[in-house]
């Protein structure tokens, strides 16, 4: 179990210390500082164990959280947690960072004693805990007995995560699609390995509590189906289909139902929540293709020429399109030739980076750089890392598809087809690199 | 050296320095060191050439990126460029960067060796100095070859400036040190020595560390050293503290200098010249008469710098441990030091004594100050003085004052720090064993270590105090009787319980005349503690019991009962069971003849060197204490201790199990039947005469296992082969294949087969240790007749080693195979 949760600034200043189990002493934080954030190599483990004492630590922008424990805790429960208190964080007081933590220590600390209980995780669902827990403290005493007994029987209750007695005049639901994804490719095409991390988001404003049926193109699903109904349908169908390799989801889903039927049912939280996580690794579409052309004139040049093809369809729109390419650790000098977008040699990074704002689908581009090298006593050759890109595409790489999204609700008078569902597809790159 | 101009300020570099100091992140300096290390490559491209000026900012920029940890690799030749400058700035940022970032680059290192050469060549003085201090910090065997046979000659040339024969001489002092072949003094030494005369004090500084160097290499070539070093030794002292202006520190002159010199002087042995030696003895005098003159100043570094030359002459007169007068005088003046209220000062008097002890004159007057130093001992409050105090004590030690000192080393062990423990008591068990004269004593002193700190007594010492008690007939009855007392204690110690089960084992029916102490009770006694113990101790007191039932019939039935117990007889412990099993048969079987014959009581150890000395010495690294000294007095008391040094535990389980000597036994490692690697006297016996029983007429092979064993051809070494080996080749009468001789370390085989008048064998020589054998050679030799007849020797010869334990060996890879025709 946890037994401490500290947070620093960049310096290793302690901006929240909270001790929850006595096996950890004052020192922890002390220990966690010298060994990590002020260590002279960089520590990439997330995982450190200093003096029989582990920390686990994820960093949002210049600010540490570390979790410390002496016994032999699940460590994704901690990650886990982890990541829930930085959600919890970003929803009452937006980005994380050392101002903000320090206007909101209190709030922190009051947060802390609520989703931690002697080290065990509890509730931290923000929506829940935005009913007790607000930012304007005073309000919270002149909450009626009635109001304080519906929180209590709320949050100790089944269904925790949504209280009764929603009323909206007009019941409008978002679902985002969010996807990102990951590739290595050789300079020769091949794909060396490539999966896509998805996620789906809703935002939900119903009244009452209604229950809801989430389905997708999951090819589990539409097999079962196929095979229900006539074989032609199921051929038809299977195409679309998509295989996930894994998905975890938000607690307000029925398990049970997912594990015997795989349908994913639920009562909503209301308003912002992450309905499930998921990963495929196979079949990916993906938007774009990078042919680098290296070539190395004599010992101080370099020609460098890179061309990216975009493969969807032609009336789609991917934004944000920036290439990294890196440039030798002894590059002098660097001329740049683009078609499109803008190209820059950034020093600081060793790279050459090309912007281009907008692309249609079934398009292509290309830049062509000449590397001035300066001549160096060291023998050892350019290690090229891979061109890397960032991307953000109208459409899921994974080819997942949102079927159907069912509302019920038996006890007030609106059906399915009176609430409004807008859906969303998001493609963004993760990590996707073509080696040169 | 030039005045620093204008445009020296280098504003980019203070501005790029700032900048990486005010980055937040790791990450964040790491991209502006990209930035900066892109813009200095872009200048360095060279379409046009840089000034002077900026290549030196850019020089210095990269080398404090370099200092941060990153790596470098350009800006060398821009750097090689800055020593051709003729500003000084600019030729001392570029040998800065050679020293810190030279490789050896081949075509760089030509380009800066001739950069230096044309500075040494130079009459500027200050660039002479930059390019030896270039040298003095690359230090590379490179620079040493280039360089080794100029540099005397700047040192010793007429017209060369002070401050450059200054860093001439260190300069070659490094060199020296890096690579002591190339540097050839030949011709120069007499003329290097003469610098001991120079008018300028620090060049005499610098030669005489460069004087100290090499003479401790060949001392004979600098002998001529030592009356020039009296001589400024003693101008030195005599003078007034005003005489020598620069180089006088606090009022002392030039301290430094006058600790080099008596350092210098400590390399060789007393000036024969009775001129020189008296010279020298009153230079020593004033030394110690100055000490004892009021302080001129109250400033600490007035009585550090006195205080240097103090000790520095002191150990000379140590050194030379001739004059008594003077030794005797040191040894009062350290004894004032003793009282001192500074700890250093402390320390180093304790230590200086220590040597002190150990000369003949000085002794006695050591030993005046006793009292201080085992004062000392208690209250200081410095672990290592305390631990110099206990050294001291231990080399003061003597017949008059050892009951005194003994016993308080004792009463301090029971509070001493941890980690003087363990060597307190070494020093106290032989101290105890040493100046033994009446052997109860000793035997209440050893028992009182165990008692005390028993966890830090190691083997030897309780080896030891059995091995004295077995020599020695009229302690054996006090030992009995003290050891059973000890051993009524609720919680003793096991090392207490390894001596009680020993002694009383021999010598019990001596206090069994005593009903409080009647057989009974003493087995019942060390059967209370038998569960307590490891295995070991265990198997010892098996032993002891059954030594028992040959004292007092009376426990048999008792004893037997203990054996026969499923925990004895079915013990988990091979060692334990087959001693369980053992001892009850043999007592149920054997007569009370065979009983006593067997279990007799343990014959006396022959004499040897006391192995705690051993021990001690090994723990200790040679110079803290002279331990030789020890040996020596301790073998004139030889016969008065008659102690020997075999293993009593070996001895005693000999009866019972030769097959399988106790572990503790090997940690002795003297059984006197088997190995040959420890003792060198038996490693000639070790050559084996293969062929005279082996087989058909052949020639005989000597192993030569250097270090390990020697050989010689058998006609000429009439030394028997081992009892053991002896066995091992009566096989070959009737077999072609075998272990020929084996042992701890080594493992040889022999294969042969023979086919009408041809024979072929091979040898197989296994290691058994977990270490290579170095310079492993084999001589085959033949008897006359047959050397004709050799066809041919074929040996592959490597290095082996076995990875494994002792037990199973398993590599064989050198081999000779002679082929011979009849």
């Amino acid at each position: 179990m946890i037994g401490g949760l500290f947070i620093y600034n960049h310096k290793g200043e302690v901006l929240i210390s909270r001790v929850y189990r006595d096996d950890i002493g004052r020192n922890a934080v002390d220990a966690f500082r010298v060994s990590v954030i002020h260590a002279r190599h960089q520590v990439r483990s997330p995982v450190s164990n200093i003096a029989r004492t582990s920390f686990f630590h994820v960093k949002r922008s210049n600010v540490w959280l570390a979790a410390a424990t002496r016994q032999n805790v699940n460590a994704c429960m901690v990650f886990e947690f982890l990541y829930k208190m930085c959600d919890v964080m970003t929803a009452y007081f937006g980005k994380i960072s050392e101002e903000n933590v320090k206007n909101n220590f209190v709030l922190i600390y009051e947060l802390l004693d609520e989703i931690l209980d002697f080290g065990y995780p509890q509730n931290s669902e923000p929506g829940a805990l935005k009913t007790f827990i607000t930012q304007q403290g005073v309000k919270s005493q002149v909450q009626s007995k009635e109001e304080q007994s519906q929180i209590t029987s709320q949050v100790t209750g089944q269904i925790g995560w949504r209280r009764e007695g929603i009323k909206y005049r007009r019941n409008e639901l978002f679902l985002d699609v969010m996807e990102s994804v990951n590739l290595l490719m050789s300079p020769q095409g091949q794909v060396l390995s490539a999966h896509v991390s998805g996620r789906v988001v809703m935002k939900s404003y119903l009244s009452g509590m209604p229950e809801c049926k989430f389905g997708m193109n999951d090819k589990i699903v539409i097999d079962k189906q196929g095979k229900a109904g006539s074989n032609d349908d199921g051929a038809k169908s299977g195409k679309q289909s998509i295989a996930i390799d894994d998905c975890t989801f938000h607690q307000c889903v029925r398990l049970s139902k997912f594990d015997s039927e795989r349908s994913i049912s639920f009562i909503p939280p209301d308003g912002d929540y992450e309905l499930m996580r998921y990963r495929t690794t196979k079949d990916i579409i993906l938007p774009f293709r990078v042919i680098p052309l290296v070539r190395e004139v004599g010992r101080t040049k370099l020609e460098v020429k890179v061309v990216i093809k975009s493969n969807f369809k032609a009336s789609l729109l991917a934004q944000k399109i920036e290439v990294m390419i890196p440039t030798p650790l002894n590059t002098s000098g660097v001329q740049l030739i683009c078609m499109k977008g803008k190209a820059k040699y950034k020093a600081s990074e060793n790279a050459i980076v090309w912007k281009v704002k907008r692309m249609a689908g079934m398009k292509e581009s290309q830049i062509s750089a000449e590397i001035e090298l300066l001549p160096t006593n060291d023998k050892k050759k350019w290690a090229r890392p891979p061109i890397s890109m960032n991307f953000e595409v109208p459409f899921a790489p994974s080819g997942l598809k949102v079927r159907y999204l069912k509302v019920f609700e038996p006890k007030l008078n609106y059906s399915d087809h009176d609430v409004i569902k807008w859906v969303r597809y998001i493609g963004k790159s993760g990590i996707y690199e073509t080696r040169c | 050296m030039p005045a620093v101009s204008k445009g020296d300020g280098m504003r980019g570099l203070a501005v790029f320095i700032s900048d990486i100091r005010n980055c937040k992140s790791k990450e964040a300096e790491i991209k502006r060191i990209n930035k900066e290390l892109a813009n200095i490559r872009s200048k360095f491209k060279g379409d046009k050439a840089l000034d002077g000026y900026s290549k030196k900012k850019y020089v210095c920029k990269l080398l404090f990126i370099f200092l941060l940890g990153h790596d470098i690799d350009f800006g060398h030749m821009e750097a090689v460029n800055l020593l051709s400058s003729n500003k000084y700035t600019e030729k001392q940022i570029g040998y800065l960067f050679i020293s810190v970032l030279v490789n050896s680059n081949s075509e760089l290192i030509r380009l800066i060796n001739n950069a230096i050469k044309n500075d040494l060549s130079s009459r500027n003085p200050t660039f002479m100095c930059l390019a030896l201090h270039c040298i003095a910090n690359v230090g590379s065997r490179e620079m040493a070859e280039a360089f080794a046979s100029e540099i005397p000659r700047i040192l010793v040339a007429g017209d060369t400036m002070d401050s450059v024969k200054q860093s001439a001489a260190l300069c070659l002092l490094r060199l020296y040190k890096t690579s002591p072949d190339l540097v050839l003094m030949g011709e120069w030494t007499s003329r290097v020595v003469h610098l001991l005369n120079d008018q300028h004090m620090g060049v005499v500084t610098a030669a005489i560390s460069l004087i100290t160097c090499l003479s401790q290499k060949n001392p004979d070539e600098f002998k001529t050293c030592v009356s020039l070093a009296v001589s400024r030794l003693s101008r030195i002292v005599s003078s007034a503290s005003t005489d020598l202006q620069d180089y006088t520190y606090y009022f002392v002159p030039a301290p430094w200098l006058s600790c080099k010199l008596l350092r210098l002087l400590q390399c060789y042995p007393p000036p024969e010249d009775g001129a020189v030696k008296g010279r020298l003895v009153e230079c020593l005098e004033t030394i110690l008469n100055k000490a004892q003159e009021p302080p001129k100043s109250k400033k600490v570094q007035h009585s550090n710098a006195k205080n240097a030359i103090l000790f520095e002459a002191i150990s000379l007169i140590i050194h030379y441990d001739s004059e008594p007068n003077l030794l005797v005088r040191a040894c009062n003046q350290l004894g004032q030091f003793l009282q001192h209220r500074e700890t250093n000062l402390r320390y180093l008097a304790l230590e200086s004594m220590c040597t002190l002890a150990s000369s003949e004159f000085s002794h006695e007057a050591v030993k005046t100050h006793i009292e201080t130093v085992i004062n000392a001992l208690k209250t200081e409050r410095d672990v290592s003085v305390r631990q110099r105090a206990a050294d001291l004590l231990y080399a003061m030690c003597d017949r008059s004052n050892a009951k005194q000192i003994v016993a308080e080393m004792l009463s301090y062990l029971e509070t001493a720090d941890y980690s003087i423990r363990e060597e307190m008591v070494l020093k106290v068990a032989i101290l105890a064993e040493k100046y033994a004269v009446d052997y109860s004593w000793y035997v209440d002193t050893i028992l009182n270590l165990i008692r005390i700190a028993g966890d830090y007594v190691s083997e030897e010492v309780w080896y030891r105090v059995i091995q004295i008690v077995i020599n020695r007939d009229d302690v054996q009855g006090y030992a009995a009787k003290t050891v059973f007392e000890a051993l009524q204690a609720p919680a003793c110690h096991e090392n207490m319980v390894k001596v009680g089960g020993y002694i009383l084992g021999e010598f019990g029916n001596l206090i069994a005349g005593d009903p409080r102490s009647s057989p009974l009770v003493q087995f019942n006694l060390l059967h209370s503690k038998f569960h307590l113990c490891s295995v070991p101790t265990r198997a010892l007191l098996l032993s002891a019991y059954i030594k028992f039932i040959n004292l007092f019939p009376e426990t048999k039935a008792t004893i037997q009962e203990v054996l026969r117990c499923d925990s004895q007889i079915r013990n988990s412990d091979v060692e334990l069971q087959q001693r369980a099993v053992e001892y009850l048969k043999l007592s149920s079987i054997a007569s009370t003849d065979v009983l006593a014959t067997v279990l007799e009581e343990m014959p006396p150890f022959p004499e040897r060197e006391s192995s705690i000395l051993a021990k001690l010495k090994k723990k200790k690294g040679p110079g803290t204490v002279s331990v030789t000294d020890l040996e020596d007095s301790k073998r004139e008391g030889g016969e008065l201790n008659g102690g020997g040094e075999r293993g009593p535990d070996t001895a005693a389980m000999a009866a019972s199990n030769a097959s399988t000597p106790s572990p503790s036994a090997d940690l002795l490692g003297i059984r006197s039947a088997a190995p040959v690697g420890a003792a060198p006297a038996s490693a000639g016996s070790l050559l084996v005469d293969v062929f005279s029983e082996a087989g058909p007429a052949a020639p005989s092979a000597a192993v030569n296992d250097d270090g390990f064993l020697s050989s010689a051809p058998p006609s000429e070494d009439p030394a028997p082969p081992l009892p053991e080996a002896d066995e091992l080749l009566n096989k070959f009468v009737c077999k072609n294949n075998g272990v020929l001789f084996e042992n701890q370390l080594l493992q040889i085989g022999i294969k042969s087969e023979y086919r009408q008048n041809l024979g072929r064998m091979y040898l197989f020589y296994g290691n058994k240790t977990s270490v290579q054998f170095a310079s492993f050679t084999t001589t085959v030799s033949y008897p006359g007749e047959l050397q004709s007849h050799i066809l041919f020797v074929q040996s592959c010869s490597c290095m082996f080693r076995n990875q494994y334990t002792s037990e199973n060996w398993d590599t064989a890879c050198y081999s000779t195979s002679p082929i011979f025709a009849h």
